[in-house]
């Protein structure tokens, strides 16, 4: 029988307070649809307490201006973003991530913090956040600290969080005028699967709408942690909107791929999903931000 | 849709509509009673520990820790069984050997798959019992596993039976083997006519185990009593095998056993062998109180269920002017750890849709390192038509023949002989093609790149085997119709509707109910599409027993001879004096006034099943970068001989094209290299879910059955033959590629168009 207390924290500093007391034996709970199920599972044996941060104030915020960026509390279910029109159209792979991750009533429970918490390889929300540059805003019995999300996860399950840190908030940047970004993952059904491969972009055109600016191309499932593909990016800055910037930008996510073979994917077929679906998520950033 | 009903609505008054059926409210407010809802005093809960490894020796197995935790109140492995004959036991579809099924609800001296049953706790709760089972110490001394149907099959693979010896034509092999029997099936001369052929094409084909996938988790309640009866609450599609299989099992005459069926929440041949029920038995005999045990769905997928993987080799000649003359298949299909593959169906109806006069088939039934396979909706059929229904596609393409149309010029028909020697009486195959043909689907044109069209027949035998059913006339003109055959797919419904047909009585009015193995004669199992067929036949005996009793009755009440009184349209008449009548109801309503209560009864063991046919065709499109295949358009063409209640008919014909389609598509036990069973989750073992399927149109061409009082051929189990090779072949128009491994998941695409592995 393995007994589990629960316990709200109130405010940041309560929290701190409570990991610092169970220390490793305690998990923090945001939505819980990766936690609760990993505990039933018995995945998690050394878990006593669950520490629900649904109650803190700064957990649970969700605000969007142009000029300020968003702030996205940590525990700030996946509807509130695709349901918020202005947070939609300004970080439309946020809003694919949000939409797509479960179905409906997992979305009325589960963060995108929970997500980056959960350090999947095969997080359908992580590779969104990094194209759209975003930054974690992380607590500790040290105070705060910031950290580009991009260098959060370090391996399957793992974070850079330090022993008695929470995840508070993510910040992303305000996008420039004429930016687009587009997530997409592939799986074998409609529905209810784990990414075999996942791509996101956000790029940002010129005024004329024939040339990229910047771009952060991101790729998961196919590797440890989700990457940042740098040379895709540079492969589309600067370059003419042509078949061959694509292709460029896509075979450099395909070359980072690091994957492998289990029964969901095999090596050769992830390596290829990253470059398809790298295309695609290019094709439909532009078309956003053309349109945006 | 029915085609031809306008005959049939003028010959029935209740057959051919569609009444809600009676269980309906019960199941959509959720009052119906499942197995798990059951709760008694005093109840225990009980959990299986299940093997880590697909192969291993028992040496050891250590459980005194887990007696010990507070709350544990017994723990038993496979010696607490008694011992059991090595006799076979026919389990209606399939048969099992005692030994071989005492060994698979708990291990003996072996592990033989991933999630084999090793050993069992009672506890005052769940959350203890699955505690307990954490503090069980088995020491395992493992074995190398097998896993592949055809390395099983070679001389030197590691041998999961030492006293497993091949049956061939009757005798037993002399060493060790895999290959538990070896079956040999010949009409003609194959040899000679492929020397007459134009055209002959031989490929290769593999499949990968599957399961049932249904919705309700196995369960079981039971309670063995001081004086050594036992009552049984579960999920199961024949409470009658279950009584019987305990019984044996246990050594207890089969009046100690009751069976109590509670709803059940799919099984498609999956919950016909017991996996939970003696374990409860011994667990309660030894406790002296009612336990519980639920499967998880990740014990259901490892350890219930599956059907076999198969390799089949397949070699098909046709004259240039179309005519198919010649066939030879060597079929090897995966039994699992214990023999019994359906290997045997899947020989008999390979060939079923075609009237063709030489095939030589043999068959093999291999055992491997994976769990022991049970029926599953028209068991091995849909694995052979897979291989037969590719290769006559390609035959019909290469002597350039549009391939329905030579279907149809190849078409078995009543007289065609079969592979089993017998004849087909009148049945549907021709008329059936025909549809197809003239189907709005299959000439609508198909544009746009990456799409294709394909077509694939399907064969099922039927089952008839036995049914036993009463029914009371109650005083208000209603009938208690009590029947003993778990209710899948609306069968409550089809009886009762032929029931009240024979009567001449509204549906409404009669009752159905279905009742534990105390309290009704002996019934089958829900399986062999048998249902509406064999106890629709017995309502319509039980239909007319009650209406020469009430024949019999009125005329003592108008003093007349038995024979001068007529049963006609629910009404009850003197035949020369037409003053002299009862209605139902009336003549009902004075029966206790007048005799004897009027009670039918009907016990029946109808052969003439008629056979069934399916025929599907499916339109695909494959995304050529991804390799994932979408289905457009799908309709499925079927003889049910006639539709009793025809929403059910096509609720069998979607449901079978849709778990067809998932086992074309996506749907495999995958095993890690160790033999452990990597998918064994909802998520990763890929059903196709709502958004993965178009509408299922379901198209019932009727051939009435002559071998039934009401034309019935069994429905539930054809519909799933089909689909296979109907999606094999309309991805290959829109590809170009055969494909003749399943699934043809996206990877497998990519694979074959890309070479990407
Ligand atoms: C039916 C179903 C479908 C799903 N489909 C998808 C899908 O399509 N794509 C996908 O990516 N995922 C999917 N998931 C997984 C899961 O829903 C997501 O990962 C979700 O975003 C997790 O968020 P959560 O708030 O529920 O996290 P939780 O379960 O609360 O937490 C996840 C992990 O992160 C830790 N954690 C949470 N918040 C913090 C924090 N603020 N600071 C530090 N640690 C924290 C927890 O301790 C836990 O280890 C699915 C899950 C289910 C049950």
């Amino acid at each position: 029988m393995q007994a589990i207390a629960y316990q709200s924290a109130k405010s940041i500093d309560e929290a701190v307070s409570v990991l610092r007391q169970w220390g490793e034996r305690a998990r923090v709970l945001s939505g819980g649809t990766d936690l609760i199920a990993q505990l039933r599972e018995g995945r998690r044996h050394d878990v006593e307490v669950v520490l629900d941060i649904k109650s803190i104030p700064e957990a649970r915020e969700l605000r969007y201006s142009p000029g300020q960026g968003l702030y996205l509390g940590a525990a700030v279910p996946c509807y509130r973003i695709y349901e918020d029109a202005a947070i939609a159209r300004a970080y439309p792979a946020l809003a694919d991530s949000a939409a797509l991750i479960g179905g409906i009533q997992i979305q009325s429970r589960a963060a995108i913090g929970g997500n980056l918490c959960n350090a999947s390889p095969a997080a359908d929300a992580i590779p969104s956040l990094i194209a759209l540059g975003a930054t974690c805003e992380i607590a500790g019995p040290n105070g705060r600290r910031t950290l580009p999300v991009e260098q959060f996860c370090i391996g399957p399950g793992r974070s850079a969080l330090e022993q008695n840190e929470f995840l508070v908030a993510l910040r992303l940047p305000s996008p420039a005028a004429q930016s687009g970004s587009c997530f997409l993952r592939f799986i074998p059904r409609n529905e209810m699967d784990i990414a075999v491969a996942n791509a996101a972009v956000a790029l940002t055109l010129n005024p004329a709408k024939d040339r990229i600016t910047a771009a952060r191309v991101a790729i998961g499932a196919v590797a440890p942690t989700p990457l940042l593909v740098p040379e895709a990016a540079a492969a589309l800055i600067g370059a003419p909107l042509t078949e061959a910037t694509l292709e460029r930008a896509a075979e450099a996510a395909r070359a980072a791929a690091r994957p492998i073979t289990d029964m969901r994917g095999s090596i050769a077929q992830r390596r290829h999903l990253a470059r398809v679906l790298t295309r695609r998520a290019i094709e439909s950033a532009i078309q956003r931000a053309k349109e945006s | 849709m029915v085609l031809e009903t306008e005959k049939k609505q003028k010959k029935y008054k209740v057959i051919g509509t569609r009444p809600i059926r009676p269980d309906g409210l019960d199941k959509v407010t959720g009052r119906a009673r499942f197995g798990a809802d059951i709760d008694l005093p005093g109840m225990l809960h009980g959990a299986i520990l299940r093997s880590p490894h697909a192969h291993a020796h028992i040496v050891r197995i250590d459980t005194s820790k887990a007696a010990a935790l507070p709350g544990v109140k017994a723990v038993v492995t496979n010696a607490d069984f008694p011992h059991v004959p090595a006799e076979e036991l026919s389990l209606g579809e399939g048969a099992v050997n005692l030994v071989h099924l005492r060994q698979n609800v708990l291990a003996e001296d072996k592990v033989l798959y991933h999630g084999h049953a090793v050993a069992a706790v009672a506890a005052t709760s769940a959350h203890i019992a699955t505690e307990a089972l954490r503090l069980i110490d088995v020491t395992y001394e493992l074995l190398e596993p097998v896993l592949d149907v055809r390395d099983a099959m070679k001389q030197g693979s590691p041998i999961l039976h030492a006293d497993l010896r091949t049956r061939d034509m009757g005798k037993d092999g002399d060493i060790p083997s895999n290959i538990a029997s070896h079956l040999h099936f010949e009409l003609g001369d194959a040899d000679h006519a492929f020397g007459e052929a134009d055209v002959v094409i031989e490929r290769e084909f593999t499949t990968r185990m599957v399961h049932q996938g249904y919705i309700e988790p196995h369960n079981a309640t039971v309670s063995w009593d001081e004086d050594d009866h036992l009552t049984i609450w579960m999920s199961t599609q024949g409470a009658f095998n279950v009584r019987d299989q305990m019984a044996r099992l246990l050594r207890l005459p089969v009046h100690n056993v009751r069976v109590v069926p509670m709803e059940i929440g799919g099984g498609f041949g999956g919950k016909i062998s017991v996996y939970l029920p003696p374990v409860g038995a011994i667990l309660s005999h030894k406790t002296g109180r009612p336990v519980k045990l639920v499967m998880n769905r990740t014990e259901v997928l490892e350890a219930t269920g599956p059907t076999s993987g198969s390799y089949i080799k397949l070699k098909m000649g046709a004259t240039k002017d179309g005519r198919l003359i010649a066939a030879r298949g060597e079929l090897a299909y995966e039994a699992g750890a214990f023999p019994g593959s359906p290997v045997g169906a899947g020989c008999m109806t390979m060939l079923g849709p075609y009237d063709i006069a030489n095939a030589t088939i043999d068959g093999y039934d291999v055992v491997v390192n994976k769990p022991r396979v049970a029926a599953y909706r028209a068991p091995g059929a849909p694995i052979s038509a897979f291989a037969c229904e590719s290769v006559v596609d390609e035959l019909a393409e290469q002597l350039g023949i549009d391939p329905l149309q030579f279907r149809l010029q190849n078409a078995s028909k009543e007289g065609t002989r079969q592979l089993r020697g017998t004849t087909f009486p009148p049945i549907g195959n021709v008329a059936m093609i025909k549809a197809a043909l003239a189907s709005d689907h299959y000439n609508a044109p198909l544009e746009g790149p990456n799409r294709g069209r394909g077509v694939a027949n399907g064969f099922w035998f039927n089952a008839g085997m036995q049914s036993s059913l009463n029914a009371s006339v109650n005083g208000d003109g209603t009938v208690s119709l009590i029947e003993g055959n778990t209710d899948i797919g609306g069968t409550r419904a089809s009886i009762a509707m032929q029931l009240a047909e024979t009567l001449g009585i509204p549906m409404e009015a009669v009752r159905p109910t279905v009742v534990d193995t105390d309290s009704v004669g002996y019934n089958a199992v829900t399986g062999g599409s048998r249902i509406t067929f064999a106890s629709g036949w017995a309502a319509y005996e039980c239909g007319m027993d009650i209406r020469r009793l009430m024949c019999a009755r009125a005329a003592a009440i108008w003093d007349l001879g038995e024979d001068d009184v007529e049963y006609v349209d629910g009404v009850i008449r003197a035949r020369k004096d037409a003053a002299k009548k009862f209605t139902f109801a009336e003549l009902a309503g004075r029966i206790n006034s007048t005799g004897a209560p009027i009670i039918g009864n009907a016990s029946v063991s109808p052969q003439t099943v008629g056979g069934a046919f399916a025929l599907h065709i499916a339109d695909v499109e494959v995304d050529p970068e991804t390799g994932k295949v979408q289905v457009l358009r799908y309709t499925a063409f079927q003889d049910p001989g006639t539709a009793i209640h025809p929403a059910y008919v096509e609720g069998q014909m979607q449901g079978g094209a849709s778990q067809g389609i998932g086992w074309a598509l996506n749907e495999e036990y995958y095993y890690n290299a160790d033999g452990t069973l990597a998918n064994a989750s909802f998520l990763d073992y890929r059903m196709p879910t709502t958004l993965d399927l178009p509408m299922i149109d379901a198209v019932m061409v009727e051939t009435p059955n002559p071998g039934h009082p009401y034309g019935v051929r069994g429905v539930g189990e054809v519909p799933i033959v089909p689909p296979l090779a109907t999606i094999a072949n309309a991805v290959y128009r829109a590809t170009g590629v055969r494909f003749r491994d399943l699934p043809i998941s996206p990877r497998r695409v990519l694979k074959e168009t890309q070479g990407l592995e």
